[in-house]
């Protein structure tokens, strides 16, 4: 594990303030998606779930012909397709249609592959003023943090960090009240939305036989931002094409479902193409950025390939209970909890962040939450084989079994294990109800000092139980 | 412009995947689409029920006639702008005083319904099991009535109402043929970002007001 990972996992489990924040929001969430996924709310649940996963598998199988398929239509709409492989070609694109339409200023609705990308950081840099319009993101991109969780990216900020963040930068009087916050930003990005030149939404499903692009959303950011300015642009990974608009029922009916227990999200849009001949509004030009960014590289391997399945619900976030002690800021990149675990390290590299596999107690609930029903305990335990390949570690690998190596020594031999357990109980500290965090030297060598480091040890007993058998 | 990556992306997708260009895909899985035996009566109860559980109101009225009276009174001297739908013409809504209607233009679209506190439409179809309006833009649905005002209003006969979702795919295989824009609404705009604190309005309308006449 990195420094860098372990210092944001212990920077998180000692903010007490933050540990509530993660465990109620998560909780709340994982609870909804419990109720209108029961059998009683949604009988054909598990149906629902088997054809999801049919349906992405096929797609993702002959991801080259609905990608052309999707290509076709959408220029028979009158849109155009970009293929981008990487975050420059993203920003090279959305930069020079700026520079040819003159355009400064840019609207952004919710978007995980435009962050993966830094689109906002880059624009910026280049002069161009691009305003994130969800509530959360809005919140985050003022603070200048990156999203905390897929779904509420600012499940992390209190109303009180949110009255200094409005405060601060948008010099209004310091307002705690969450309504009167919201009406805040509604009226400053109302007026953004008005005077836009671009629009950039995210896509969460490409409709091959439709050319059409579907965003689903709560708060009408999207609508807006897709329809105020002349211009829309849509980005999305190559993955989340989908065969026909038929197939879209069965996807709707998961994903609010499994993300905030809705039945479903406020707003879906099936957008394509720009406005057609007497339609009063809507834009003029209408573009899909295809991005691969490390996707491809997951396709030969067809275990590992279903992490493409992905539909970003955020339901595996709020069941894993690694994601609900470590938080969203600990994942080294823009995804977090158990998907952001196994598609990190496939999009950037095992050797990226060679921990994150490990970061799982692999206790299954992900995989059982999963609309898609992607395997995530069997990909986290490929990726570790993985990085156990690819990875140096040796050093710890022998230190590993020189530690088995003693452990089985002093418990072939009973009197040196007794006299340990004994040295271990007038170890156990008086605080943390007798928890062991951490030992005193001679014993605080690395290794043991990295495995505590993640663990505590239960109190041990003041009496073994050899003691208490001879006792008898 | 920059043309992107477009051979090389494809390219690496077929090797990955041992495709050739051109070669047909697979046998995709059955669509899955199951229409339930649902009465009018129980399609109106379910659609009523639903948008009220999303704090939207619902009227039910027997005629055009009662619906422009309720309209009307909902308006109550409120700037509002109204969709170019025949229905709302035969109701008698459009010219109820006050009402701004027969918008062609996008600049004029935008000024309107930005400065409106009240939004009428009616609703391509409606979705019973989710309680939700299925909006087609065309000339005679802008997008943005149903987005810019406050108070979204839509009047729907009762005819218009659907089961669900199943139903509307049914009906509309690729609804991208006949509109750049569909959209579903289900209950008033609604964000939960600060503190998982529901709070409606935030973006689009935070009221929705849907009237079945019939
Ligand atoms: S991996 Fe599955 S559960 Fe997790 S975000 Fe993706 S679709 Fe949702």
């Amino acid at each position: 594990m990195s420094g860098e990972f372990d210092q944001k996992i212990h920077q998180t489990l000692e903010d007490a303030n933050l540990q509530l924040a993660i465990y109620t929001a998560t909780g709340r969430l994982k609870e909804r998606r419990i109720e209108v996924v029961a059998s009683e709310a949604l009988p054909d649940y598990q149906e629902l779930r088997t054809q999801a996963n049919a349906l992405k598998k096929h797609a993702i199988e002959n991801l080259d012909y609905y990608l052309e398929e999707f290509e076709r239509n959408v220029t028979a709409h009158g849109g155009k397709v970009v293929y981008c492989k990487d975050a420059t070609e993203v920003s090279d694109f959305v930069l020079s249609l700026a520079r040819e339409k003159g355009s400064r200023l840019i609207v952004k609705s919710k978007s995980m592959t435009t962050e993966e990308v830094d689109l906002n950081e880059r624009l910026e840099h280049h002069g161009l003023e691009s305003v994130e319009t969800d509530l959360g993101e809005y919140i985050l991109q003022l603070a200048h943090e990156k999203p905390y969780h897929i779904v509420a990216p600012a499940l992390h900020k209190t109303r009180y960090d949110v009255a200094d963040i409005f405060e601060k930068n948008l010099h209004v009087p310091r307002e705690t009240v969450v309504e009167k916050q919201t009406a805040i930003a509604r009226a400053v990005l109302r007026q953004k939305f008005l005077e836009a030149d671009i629009g950039i939404s995210g896509a969460n499903f490409l409709v091959a036989d439709s050319g059409a692009v579907v965003i689903i959303e709560n708060e009408g950011n999207a609508r807006l931002t897709t329809t105020a300015p002349k211009i829309h642009i849509a980005v999305a990974g190559i993955e989340k094409v989908i065969p026909r608009a038929q197939d879209v029922a069965t996807f709707l009916k998961l994903l609010a479902r499994s993300a905030t227990g809705q039945l479903l999200s406020v707003y879906a849009s099936f957008l394509s193409g720009p406005r057609r001949p007497g339609e009063v509004d809507g834009p003029e030009e209408f573009y899909v950025v295809l991005v691969d960014n490390g996707r491809t590289k997951l396709l030969p391997d067809k275990a590992k390939r279903q992490s493409l399945y992905c539909i970003r619900c955020g339901a595996c976030l709020n069941t894993c209970p690694v994601y609900r002690k470590i938080g969203g800021h600990s994942f080294p990149w823009v995804y977090s909890g158990p998907i952001g675990a196994i598609i990190t390290p496939q999009f950037m590299g095992v050797s990226h962040e060679p921990g994150l596999p490990f970061a799982s107690s692999l206790c299954g609930a992900c995989g059982e939450v999963c609309p898609v029903k992607i395997d995530i305990p069997k990909v986290l335990l490929d990726l570790r084989s993985d990085v156990k390949k690819t990875e140096t570690r040796e050093k710890q690998n022998r230190l590993e079994k020189l530690a088995f190596k003693a452990f089985a020594w002093v418990v072939t031999h009973p009197r040196i294990y007794e006299f340990l357990g004994r040295v271990a109980s007038s170890m156990a500290p008086s605080g943390n109800g007798g928890w062991i965090r951490s030992v005193p030297p001679p014993m605080n060598l690395a290794p043991v000092r990295a495995w505590l480091s993640q663990r505590d040890l239960p109190p041990p007993p003041s009496k073994s139980f050899r003691e208490m058998w001879r006792r008898r | 412009m920059p043309q992107g990556s477009r051979e090389n992306i494809l390219h690496r997708v077929r090797t990955a995947l041992g495709r050739s260009a051109g070669q047909p895909p697979s046998e995709a899985p059955p669509v899955r689409l199951r229409i339930p035996e649902v009465d009018m009566e129980a399609r109106i109860a379910s659609l009523r029920m639903r948008i009220e559980a999303l704090a939207g109101a619902t009227h039910r009225v027997a005629t055009a006639e009662d619906a422009r009276a309720l309209v009307a009174g909902i308006v109550a001297g409120r700037p509002t702008v109204a969709s170019n739908s025949p229905y709302l013409a035969e109701c008698g809504i459009a010219s109820l005083p006050g009402v701004r209607t027969g918008i062609r233009e996008t600049d004029d679209m935008r000024t309107a319904a930005a400065a409106a506190e009240v939004g009428i439409t009616s609703a391509d179809y409606a979705l019973a099991d989710t309680g939700t309006l299925v909006m087609i833009s065309s000339p005679a649905e802008a997008r943005l009535v149903s987005l810019l005002p406050i108070l979204h209003v839509a009047v729907v006969p009762r005819e218009r109402i659907l089961t669900g979702l199943d139903e509307l795919f049914t009906l509309l295989p690729k609804p991208a043929d006949q509109t750049s824009s569909m959209v579903l609404i289900t209950g008033p705009s609604r964000t939960a970002d600060i503190e998982q604190i529901l709070v409606r309005g935030v973006h689009g309308p935070g009221q929705i007001t849907v009237i079945i006449v019939g």
